[in-house]
């Protein structure tokens, strides 16, 4: 039985191997020829080889530029055969390129790479895009045409005028009126050259701009170029509106990234009043938690990030538990010993963690519906990851905001710090609602770095960036006001990205500082101050 | 009587330090090992401190040099400045070392350089700088701008037809120095200052939304556009992960970095990198025997078959194999006739070629443009035709253009100004 199925598939595999050799047996010798001089160590012979591949309309084009880009291309040190690898443990499985004929399995030093730059991949990619614009997907399509927008020539305006008569999607095919316009500014007639410049108008692609800024320059008619010019002021003037708006969205999202670095503060620092100076390490232990859940589910990082929340959340909050019962509960009163020991706990922290993970950073994974951006025109394009964090940001402030004001715990914390010794009078264990209170704070802290790993390193030092940011933001929101906090952390993310192209992010940083001590000067306590006995004046 | 007796006793104590002196240094020789075990340099520093114990076990394998042990006094100087002059202090004087092998940042060596100047020792510095010193004291074998970036900005301008550049840097020394270089290449080729963007950040800056959105601006006039990195270490992530997310690749406009190297890459989420360039002395990735050895040496030694070997590491090989040849040439391990065996000196590097100590302390090495892969390996896209000498002082500064350093004798002096012929004596 077992031999029967192979002896089919055998022959199966040969009539196949037949049809297919007999169809193209010439064209596929010179074309494995060309491929076997991809193992020149010169990389403008190279290019041109990959060149010749592009133009031999040979069918499998596609596979060879695609595996080429994937870095799956070898060759056979000894016989120059360049072949498909695929690793598998030490070893390398190695197949014919054309045929997919496997080859047996070969050592890594039997083989060697057939390496690529910049230009060959350039090159590649736009052959593929040439082929990509008759692909079934109207996505790949549409970037395919995107892609040719730089290289446009005639050959190419020919192909994109005998597409558009049978493009059946509305982007797909606006965007191939905007690469033909293109090609057409530089048409010799120019009335031609007039229409497409007004069929430009309000495009936002960099290529439309610089090719009309170089007709406003350098155009013999003078019509062409006033019409350039009008062109371009209307161009410019959405370029900047565009360009303020993006800077809003900038200010925003980093807002959001120091709301989240100091919301866990704003409840230990803001409602319980304990500097903790080892903060910024919770929020590290939030990052490698993330780390870590991602090892223990490396088939599934879209969904690790899931799993991190609540995971950072419990182990933060309990080594926050942990501080507090130990350390901070026999300081209290005694906000200067407080910071020191605090200080202390933060440099054990981060020494811990050096020796179990590695001075090294450690690679988290963003997973693929957080990576890229929706570009929203040809100026304005907005980072997923971004938007998630802004997203994300609000949700915790949102649930924060729902425990202290909906819960018993909630109810509770705020009695103790509005009066502790009324509150223990009415049989609250002040106790146990600090160390709850802490562990709150320290989990959000944790869940901050789950979210801090998507935007920067996990490594030791992780919570140094973002401890004196979160004290400046808790401290000019205003101590112990939740609400002070999202508007200030808002409010310094916009101020901050609206100063960055002005003076630089060095300058932006001190400004900033000096803004905010002046600020303090003026109102030592903040956006919005606790009122009335809880102010405790 | 008493006056002889204690005369006799402290020519006794006098002679028991003597022996016990002669007695440590007939079996050991001391190598100093200076490398941040703690705080932030610990990323960088650690692996440089194992490939010192890795190398001089070696050597101990083979014998040792002039028949002595070596023995490695390792020391923590936790990433805190004036703490490397004590440290180094300490391991001249009280541990005795002949030879030191250390620091990583430019500030933790200028921190070093009075104590190692006044002790008159042996300083082995393996980290590519900015330049702009030359200390009879100090042998750097790491890569001089000449070196490096210079001849990544010229790769980017002749292979790939860079017209527009960006330098960006961390805010300190290395970056502002070597930009203030680059800067003045740049113009020496004729490339005008509108053209020519710089930017600085804070050290560990993580938010580069706004930096790359002005990147993308500037490189989007039709001009091909280039960055060329001296971003420190950690705030690499970030940046590369905001390129990617912009939608920013290699092919549209490449950075080239002079700070990221195999190991700051093995802490990295690959994908938004590929195709960016690093201009190096060395690539893991480089086809040589001696390489293949080494690799396989180093991941014996440090138990883990992930790790990774970069530049740094490779500078301290080639400085540790230069310092035994030169122990073996003076047949002492006495510090001025080392410093004067070390000048001329050759040994085989990692990437095929050999190294030669060159008078000024620089040593000759070849350069190395690789693309990050996406398994985090570089593929080395040029490489110089020969080696390159280090120069201490830059040709394309105004203050400079006329030094030279020379530490043979006649002349002797790190800081010769060819046009007044005067040694003014301050060598950095």
């Amino acid at each position: 039985m077992i031999n029967k199925t192979k002896l089919f598939s055998y022959v199966l595999l040969l009539t196949v191997g037949f049809v297919f050799s007999s169809q193209s047996l010439a064209t596929n010798g010179d074309f494995q020829n060309t491929i076997n001089q991809l193992t020149t160590k010169n990389l403008k012979t190279k290019l041109q080889v990959v060149e010749a591949i592009i133009d031999s309309a040979n069918s499998k084009v596609e596979f060879v530029l695609q595996s080429l880009l994937e870095g799956k291309v070898y060759y056979i040190k000894n016989n120059k055969k360049v072949v498909l690898a695929t690793k598998e443990k030490k070893e390398y499985l190695v197949k014919e390129l054309l045929s997919g004929n496997s080859l047996g399995k070969f050592s890594k030093h039997q083989l060697k790479k057939v390496g690529i730059n910049n230009r060959i991949r350039q090159k590649i990619k736009a052959g593929l895009s040439m082929l990509n614009l008759k692909h079934a997907d109207e996505t790949v399509r549409l970037q395919a045409v995107k892609n040719t927008y730089k290289d446009i020539n005639a050959v190419i305006f020919k192909k994109i005028e005998t597409l558009i008569q049978v493009e059946d999607s509305d982007k797909v095919r606006d965007a191939m009126l905007v690469l033909m316009n293109i090609y057409l500014l530089n048409d010799t007639d120019s009335s031609v050259r007039i229409k497409a410049i007004n069929d430009l108008s309000g495009n936002l692609e960099p290529i439309v701009k610089n090719k009309l800024i170089k007709l406003k320059d350098n155009d013999q008619n003078s019509e062409v170029r006033i019409e350039a010019e009008k062109a371009l002021k209307n161009i410019n003037s959405e370029i900047s509106f565009f360009k303020n708006l993006e800077t809003v969205f900038f200010g925003i999202s980093f807002g959001s990234v120091l709301i989240l670095a100091a919301i866990g503060l704003a409840i230990t620092f803001g409602v319980m009043g304990v500097i903790n100076m080892a903060h910024g390490e919770l929020i590290m232990l939030g990052a490698y938690t993330t780390y870590v859940v991602q090892l223990l589910m490396p088939n599934n990082i879209g969904m690790s990030i899931f799993a991190a929340i609540p995971a950072a959340f419990v182990v933060s909050g309990f080594v926050g538990i942990i501080i507090q019962t130990g350390i901070i509960r026999h300081l209290h009163g005694r906000p200067l010993e407080t910071l020191l020991a605090t200080f202390g706990v933060s440099l054990v922290l981060r020494q811990i963690v050096r020796t179990i993970f590695s001075p090294l950073n450690r690679a988290v994974e963003t997973p693929d519906w957080m990576s890229g951006a929706i570009e929203i025109n040809g100026v304005l394009s907005l980072t997923w990851n971004r938007l998630y964090i802004i997203l994300f940001c609000l949700i915790v402030f949102a649930a924060l905001i729902t425990i202290l004001k909906k819960t018993s715990l909630g109810l509770q914390v705020r009695a103790v710090s509005q009066d502790r010794n009324m509150a223990r009078a009415m049989g609250v264990r002040s106790n146990w609602v600090d160390a709850m209170t802490f562990g709150l704070g320290s989990g959000i802290a944790g869940i901050a770095g789950v979210a801090l790993s998507q935007l920067t390193n996990v490594g030791p030092n992780l919570g140094q960036a973002y401890i004196i940011d979160s004290f400046m933001v808790v401290v000019f929101g205003g101590v112990g006001n939740l609400w002070g906090t999202l508007i200030g952390g808002f409010g310094l993310g916009v101020i901050n990205k609206f100063m960055e192209p002005w003076v630089g992010a060095v300058l932006a940083k001190v400004l900033i500082l000096i803004f905010i001590i002046l600020f303090i000067q003026k109102r030592p306590r903040g956006l919005f101050p606790q009122k009335g006995r809880s102010a405790g004046d | 009587m008493k006056i002889c007796k204690s005369i006799n006793s402290i020519l006794l104590v006098v002679g028991l330090l003597a022996s016990s002196a002669a007695f440590a240094g007939d079996h050991v020789i001391k190598v100093g090992v200076l490398h941040s075990l703690s705080g932030t340099m610990a990323i960088s520093e650690t692996t440089l401190k194992d490939t010192m114990l890795m190398l001089i076990a070696e050597q101990n394998k083979k014998g040792g040099v002039l028949g002595k042990q070596l023995k490695a006094v390792v020391v923590d100087p936790a990433s805190n400045w004036p703490l490397f002059a004590e440290k180094a202090r300490g391991l001249i004087e009280k541990d005795k070392v002949d030879v030191i092998f250390g620091s990583w940042t430019s500030v933790s060596r200028k921190s070093v350089l009075p104590v190692i100047e006044e002790l008159n020792s042996v300083f082995f510095y393996p980290v590519q700088y900015e330049g702009e010193e030359s200390s009879k004291n100090v042998f750097y074998t790491g890569a001089a701008p000449n070196q490096q970036a210079i001849p990544a900005v010229d790769y980017l301008m002749n292979d790939i037809g860079v017209e527009r550049w960006v330098l960006a840097g961390t805010d300190y020394v290395y970056p502002r120095t070597t930009n203030k270089i680059l800067k003045a290449y740049l113009k020496a080729k004729g490339v005008p200052s509108s053209e020519i963007m710089i930017n600085y950040t804070p050290f560990g800056h993580s938010d580069w939304q706004t930096i790359v959105s002005d990147i993308k601006k500037f490189g989007s006039v039709g001009k091909k556009t280039a960055v060329v990195s001296t971003i420190n270490g950690d705030a690499n992530v970030p940046f590369y992960k905001e390129l990617g997310n912009q939608g920013i690749s290699a092919s549209d406009i490449p950075v080239v970095a002079v700070s990221v190297g195999e190991e700051e890459i093995s802490g990295l989420d690959t994908g938004p990198l590929v195709g960016h360039l690093a201009a190096w002395n060395y690539f893991m990735s480089a086809d040589a025997v001696e390489n293949d050895e080494f690799i396989a040496k180093w991941k014996d030694f440090i138990k883990d078959d992930k790790r990774v070997t970069n530049d740094p590491m490779e500078a301290h090989y080639i400085g540790f194999n230069m310092w035994v040849k030169a122990v073996e040439k003076a047949g002492t391990t006495e510090p001025n006739a080392v410093q004067d065996a070390l000048i001329g000196v050759t040994t085989p590097n990692l990437t095929g070629g050999v190294s030669a100590m060159m008078p000024n302390h620089h040593i000759t090495k070849p350069v190395l443009i690789g693309e990050i892969q996406a398994d985090g390996q570089f593929e080395i896209v040029s490489s110089t035709d020969g080696l390159v000498a280090g120069d201490a002082w830059s040709d394309f500064l105004p203050g400079s253009k006329d030094l030279i350093a020379d530490w043979r004798k006649p002349l002797s002096c790190g800081n010769y100004n060819v046009k007044t012929a005067k040694c003014s004596g301050q060598n950095y």
